[in-house]
């Protein structure tokens, strides 16, 4: 036992001197980082105004984020991102003092408290059918001092106390198959009704008693006709829906246990009109709104089922839901939209001749239509009611309007990142003015006179902040201009709502913001969506003068299948160039190895007829991919079947009309898994920009391995097919992960390995000549994480630095796929105490830093590993040779440093990607990690050996000098003296 | 002399890297006898063997055998399957067969051993087709079954390798089937060594195959290593175990260089001055060394 803890320390001291872990001082927080938070497309908003001190609203989100939110600047008082598979299905508050969340389609209900968002209960509903969630919360029923929550989730309803989230009583009432689509709580009542249809064709009322959960009774009307579509309820006891042809309105009355129908014509109501209705849902009591043709229709119901058409608007525009207001009123919120504006109407309920506020708001034409109005109301300083209103805008922005101003806006946009590119900032423009240098020059010295106080400890706590100050805010950061590093540049970003923003590496600014006209709703592109984003134009700054630019690449449906759209977009200035589609479909985006004189990358997109478009479409980038046509190939993955099939690029295609720029593609190889045993889990391939320094590698004992270095490397991973459930849905002997390393364009496979006992979800990220994975091991109940490293044997002998003199080597012969290769692969595991749920590698200018593994751990922290620690010629016992070399003694499990998380004490909620970008300067490398939040931070994987720190002093350096020269000046004089006197004695 | 040197290594080098050639052809030539190895299959839990010992090249005379013995309840049943080519984008024709003995294990894991291949020998259009093939620098595409006991199985698995790769002496070919039980998972086909770039135009000789092939299954993952205190215990015994010890040089070195030139200094000023001693000022020196030698000597008499 001794030995073993002195074993351990011993290690620990060898890893604290070895590893030159990453990490910051606490003023360095903020330095070179920035971390943003965010919440996504707000679903539902639920004011809490009234005798708040602190004004907030409770929203969630389309990303299944509940958070509350400042009412006067937007900020976020606490948030919490539920997972991603527990949609966020209601929200409500409780007690006045409880946000009630409804999820995972109504089977789980939590509480959280208001003030300070800490759970306070949680229950999870369990019911058999899937049904549509509904909650409700009485504002006062009491039953044995309890307040009652009301939920129908599953084909049960429940009442749950909302004090401790106890279920009182729940009851079924989907048995017989009806889809209940309403509760209904009459204020005061001993009575819940539960309205809902039976195969949209009979309509059931259910009434139970709240105490008890009884069953009073049970009454159904046929409807012959058939019902479309879903109720909507007006009153306590009327509801309203449409026949099946969509043209008649059935006004539903089921009071007391008695239910009758009345049915009007639309066109009774409504002249000239064409399409099929569509009931919208709407909360506006006594009133539906209907939506025909292009516009929305609001008719009130008056009377004993008698209809009224009340207003009618074009359908872009939103309403909101409507909000009680003392004296028994209601108020109703319109949005109208302009040239570059838009009009706030706020009617009243029962009155919709008149408004009670008419404003018109600017509104930035990139935020596009608003999608989502929630209201709320305020007392005035002259006692009269005043309305602020959120509105949710088309790029997920999130915007508070009171007295006809936006009082704040979020970007909520950023919270949904599709794709990320970098892109260079211009080149800065000679001739500055002689003042602002004289400026800057005094500033700068006086912030290293500062800093200089700083270091020799004399500084006062106000120089200190003052000091902080200066670092944080350093005018440099923040230019729009290149700078030496490569440190500045632009993260061009696609969010799902098709809005492309360019946020400054520096401070994280959004320099300009744009929604794409390619990924806008239209009639031809009904459900637009970005799939990535690919570097269009990227001139060299000698070459032209013309900005760089991004491609975007879109599709109009769910399906690989359906229609692509693309938009070229310029990078300094966020204006749309180009805009094509919607054309054929895009299932694979190849970026080519070429460009043409513009400097214009070419593309080739394989449509889901395996057809190859080339981009872009000019004679002369048809004449460069002419004369590469044979050495073109590419691969699809066919996951569902299992078939991983290797194609190369032909003549052109035969289609009714020619198409110079169209090619037909060929089977060259297929890889049949079989299906009974294996099915892909993932795929992973090298990044196409990255730069490797050095083909060889020497070992400890001057031997020389070549690495196996081919851009046509694709790692894949299957695991049995039971094993594709969560862990721990199969026996270890039931479940094996084998791991492929694939030539793309030969369809070789270079090396195959079974793990068994091990499944899913497997991450991997290869880079260089090796590939990094992590995966499940069944057997020892742990996360494992494999290195696989392939060198290249051919190359072996030319380790012979005589062949090299005379020119026999065959380094420098072209290298042909056809080639049998002959590679040898070495491989090690390691344990690995985290799941992960996304991985990326760092990447340098020049490949010569040393590389770390940067893992999206589940805590949602991005954790930097050094590779030295994935290295598989690790032994327990490293000679000393190899110790020098830098190979660490082997151990079980990977070891992960507090220190090497790159997030520091920052979270990434709901991380989802790690983007990494190489810096000018070669030991930095610039990281983006995306989720709900974005995070951005510069990495030095072997620190910072080729340039000096950002706070080195440098007035401490010129005042050694300066004493140094003082000093010899004075020393001189001296010796002179002492001199003189010697002479004369 | 150096350049002598170098030529006599040179051919030395020369020498070697023809008895290896010759070794490597001479190993071409092998019979086409049956290796009995196949214990190796099946039982170390898949691992592959040596592809050496299993690479069987088959110098084929032509064959025509009846497809798909009859497999009874014989553990080891014998068992075909036709390898198809196509020029091209021509259509798929059979262009050989393998044969092969299926092993059923203890434990119902079903493998293939003792693969053997006969080729087909190329008809006069065959023959055309390839030397188009070789002209225009296409492809030649061959076919296998995915599963061995149903042809084809799910799909064909389809390879394919540029014809100008092919043709040496005769036409050489290589195939790698990577098998999972009796699925064949892929094949990849090509010639045994290296394909030059450029391609260039070269008809081969003999219009036969000289075919080789290998078997491959899949290779287990090295455990990861679990360590527990014994294990430390063992092998470190408490102690660490000591590098070698560097001498004395190699430890110190960075300490006596500057030594050594600070003394070198040192006795190259003490040099000078011995020189410039007598001719400059030598009076107050002295009087200065007496005075010097006069305060030392007052305190040793204190």
């Amino acid at each position: 036992m001794n030995m073993a803890i002195r074993a351990f320390l011993l290690l620990l001291l060898f890893f604290a001197s070895s590893n030159p872990a990453y990490s910051l001082y606490e003023d360095q927080v903020g330095l070179m980082d920035w971390h943003q938070q965010y919440i996504g497309k707000v679903k539902h908003a639920v004011f809490h105004t009234q005798k708040a001190a602190r004004k907030r609203v409770i929203v969630s989100t389309e990303e299944n984020v509940v958070a509350s939110l400042d009412l006067r600047h937007g900020e976020i008082f606490w948030r919490h991102v539920l997972g991603p598979n527990d949609v966020i299905d209601q929200i409500d508050v409780a007690l006045g003092k409880y946000v009630i969340t409804l999820s995972s389609g109504g089977s789980v209900l939590r509480a959280w408290n208001l003030p300070d968002g800490q759970m306070v209960w949680e229950s999870t509903l369990i019911g058999s059918t899937p049904s549509k969630p509904l909650l409700l919360i009485p504002t006062n029923l009491k039953v044995d001092k309890d307040n009652l929550i009301f939920v129908y989730g599953n084909g049960f309803i429940h009442a749950v106390a909302s004090i401790d989230g106890e279920v009182i009583w729940k009851k079924e009432l989907a048995s017989e198959g009806i889809d209940v689509q309403q509760l209904i709580y009459p204020d005061g009542s001993e009575i819940i009704y539960a309205v809902g249809l039976l195969g949209f064709s009979r309509f059931d009322a259910y009434q139970l008693n709240v105490k008890s959960g009884e069953l009073l009774k049970h009454n159904n009307m046929l409807f012959p006709a058939g019902f479309s579509g879903d109720l909507s309820v007006v009153t306590d006891d009327t509801a309203v829906a449409l026949d099946s042809t969509g043209k008649i309105l059935v006004v539903i009355r089921f009071q007391d246990g008695k239910i009758s129908f009345h049915q009007t014509h639309v066109s009774q109501l409504i002249e000239d009109i064409s399409g099929a209705a569509v009931i919208l849902p709407s909360k506006i009591p006594g009133m539906f709104t209907l939506k025909i043709d292009a516009s929305v229709i609001f008719i009130e119901v008056i009377n004993e089922s008698k209809l009224k058409v009340v207003h009618k608007i074009g359908h872009a525009n939103a309403v909101s839901d409507a909000l009680s207001l003392p004296e028994d009123q209601q108020a109703v919120a319109l949005i109208q939209h302009g040239d570059g504006k838009i009009l706030l109407t706020v009617k009243l309920g029962n009155d919709w001749t008149s408004n009670l506020i008419e404003e018109t708001i600017q509104m930035d034409r990139q935020r596009g239509l608003v999608h989502k109005v929630f209201i709320n109301s305020y007392v005035r300083t002259d006692r009269s009611n005043g309305f602020r209103v959120l509105i949710v805008m088309e790029d997920h922005s999130l915007l508070l309007l009171q007295q006809g101003e936006i009082v704040w806006s979020r970007e909520d946009g950023l919270a949904s990142v599709i794709d990320v590119k970098a892109s260079e900032l211009s080149v800065e423009k000679d001739g500055v003015s002689v003042a602002k240098v004289e400026h800057s020059l005094f500033e700068w010295l006086k912030g290293h006179l500062l800093k200089l106080k700083g270091t020799l400890m004399i500084a006062t706590p106000d120089d200190v902040v003052a000091i902080q100050k200066i670092r944080l805010q350093s005018s440099e950061k923040g230019k729009m201009t290149r700078d030496h590093n490569g440190f500045r540049k632009l993260l061009i970003v696609l969010t799902r709502a098709g809005k492309l923003f360019a946020l400054h590496t520096g401070d994280g600014r959004i320099v300009w913001s744009r929604l794409l006209n390619s990924l806008r709703k239209s009639e031809t592109c009904e459900n637009p969506r970005g799939i990535s984003l690919h570097q269009w134009q990227d001139p060299h700054h000698h070459a032209l003068d013309e900005n760089p630019s991004v491609l975007v690449f879109g599709r109009c449906g769910y399906n690989s299948d359906s229609a692509g759209v693309l938009s070229i977009v310029d990078t300094y200035t966020g204006e749309e160039r180009n805009h094509i589609g919607p054309l054929h479909s895009i299932a694979h985006i190849i970026p080519l190895p070429f460009t043409d004189s513009m400097e214009q990358r070419l593309h080739l997109l394989v449509d889901a007829n395996r057809h190859a478009h080339l981009y872009p479409r000019t004679a002369e980038a048809l004449g460069i991919f002419q004369r590469e046509l044979g050495n073109i190939f590419w691969y699809a993955a066919e996951t569902d079947k299992g078939i991983l099939r290797g194609y190369g690029v032909q003549k052109n295609c035969v289609l009714e009309v020619a198409d110079d720029f169209c090619f037909d593609t060929r089977d060259l190889w297929s890889i049949v898994f079989p299906s009974e045993s294996e099915k892909i889990a993932a795929t992973a391939t090298r990044s196409l920009n990255e730069v490797v320094h050095t083909q060889a590698k020497v070992t400890a004992d001057q031997e020389v391995m070549y690495k196996y270095i081919s851009k046509n490397l694709l790692f894949l991973a299957t695991v049995a097919p039971k094993a594709i459930g969560p862990i721990g849905s199969v026996t270890p002997d039931e479940s094996s992960l084998v791991v492929y390393v694939i030539d793309t364009v030969t369809g070789r496979i270079l090396h195959r390995m079974t793990h068994h006992g091990s499944q899913g979800p497997v991450k991997a990220v290869v880079s260089e000549n090796w590939i990094v994975y992590h995966y499940f091991n069944l057997r020892a109940h742990r996360y494992e994480m494999s290195v696989i490293e392939i060198y290249d044997q051919a190359r072996a002998e030319n380790k012979d630095v005589l062949k090299l003199v005379l020119g026999t080597h065959n380094l420098t012969s072209p290298i042909t796929a056809y080639s049998r290769p002959e590679v040898f692969t070495k491989s090690q595991s390691y344990f690995f105490a985290h799941s992960v749920k996304t991985m990326a590698v760092t990447l340098t200018a020049k490949g010569i830093t040393s590389k770390q593994v940067l893992l999206g751990t589940i805590g949602d922290q991005v954790l930097a590993l050094d590779k030295r620690f994935l290295d598989p010629r690790r032994t327990v016992n490293p000679t000393q040779a190899e110790k020098e070399e830098g190979i660490i003694p082997l151990t079980d499990s990977l070891p992960i440093i507090p220190q090497s998380y790159v997030t520091h004490a920052l979270k990434v909620e709901g991380l989802r990607g790690i983007a990494t970008i190489p810096a000018k300067l070669e030991s930095t490398t610039l990281v983006f990690a995306y989720g709900v939040d974005l995070f951005f931070t510069r990495l030095a994987p072997s620190r910072t050996y080729d340039s000096l720190t950002e706070d080195f002093s440098y007035a401490l350096l010129l005042i050694t000098i300066v004493a140094l020269i003082v000093a010899i000046f004075v020393t001189w004089v001296w010796s002179e003296k002492k001199e003189l006197q010697e002479k004369w004695r | 002399m150096r350049i002598s040197f170098s030529s006599s290594l040179l051919s030395l080098f020369l020498v070697l890297n023809l008895s290896l050639f010759l070794a490597a052809t001479s190993s071409a030539f092998q019979s086409d006898e049956l290796l009995l190895d196949d214990e190796e299959f099946g039982i170390e839990g898949g691992r592959s063997p040596d592809p050496a010992s299993t690479i069987r090249p088959t110098y084929t005379p032509p064959s025509t055998r009846k497809r798909a013995f009859e497999s009874g309840s014989d553990p080891d049943s014998k068992l075909q399957f036709t390898l198809e080519h196509a020029f091209g984008d021509s259509e798929f024709s059979p262009a050989g067969t393998f044969s092969a003995r299926l092993k059923t294990s203890s434990h119902g894991g079903q493998t293939l051993t003792k693969l053997r291949f006969s080729r087909n020998v190329f008809s006069e259009t065959e023959r055309e087709n390839f030397k188009r093939l070789l002209e225009g620098d296409d492809f030649y595409r061959i076919r296998l079954p995915s599963n061995v006991l149903s042809p084809p199985g799910r799909e064909y698995i389809i390879s394919s390798v540029k014809a100008r790769c092919l043709p040496r002496e005769a036409l050489d070919e290589h195939f790698v089937i990577h098998m999972e039980g009796v699925n064949v998972l892929a094949v990849n086909y090509g010639s045994p060594g290296s394909c030059q770039y450029p391609r260039q135009l070269k008809l081969p000789t003999k219009w036969s195959f000289k075919s080789h092939t290998v078997l491959k299954n899949s290779e287990q993952a090295p455990r990861t290593p679990v360590f527990t205190d014994e294990v430390v215990g063992e092998n470190g015994e408490g102690e660490e175990l000591k590098p070698p010890e560097r001498s004395f040089w190699a430890k110190y070195w960075m300490y006596l260089i500057p030594l050594g030139l600070i003394v070198m200094n040192a006795v190259t000023q003490a040099m000078n001055m011995a020189e410039e001693q007598p001719n400059a000022q030598p009076g107050s020196q002295t009087q200065a060394a007496v005075a010097a030698r006069g305060q030392a000597t007052a305190v040793r008499r204190r």
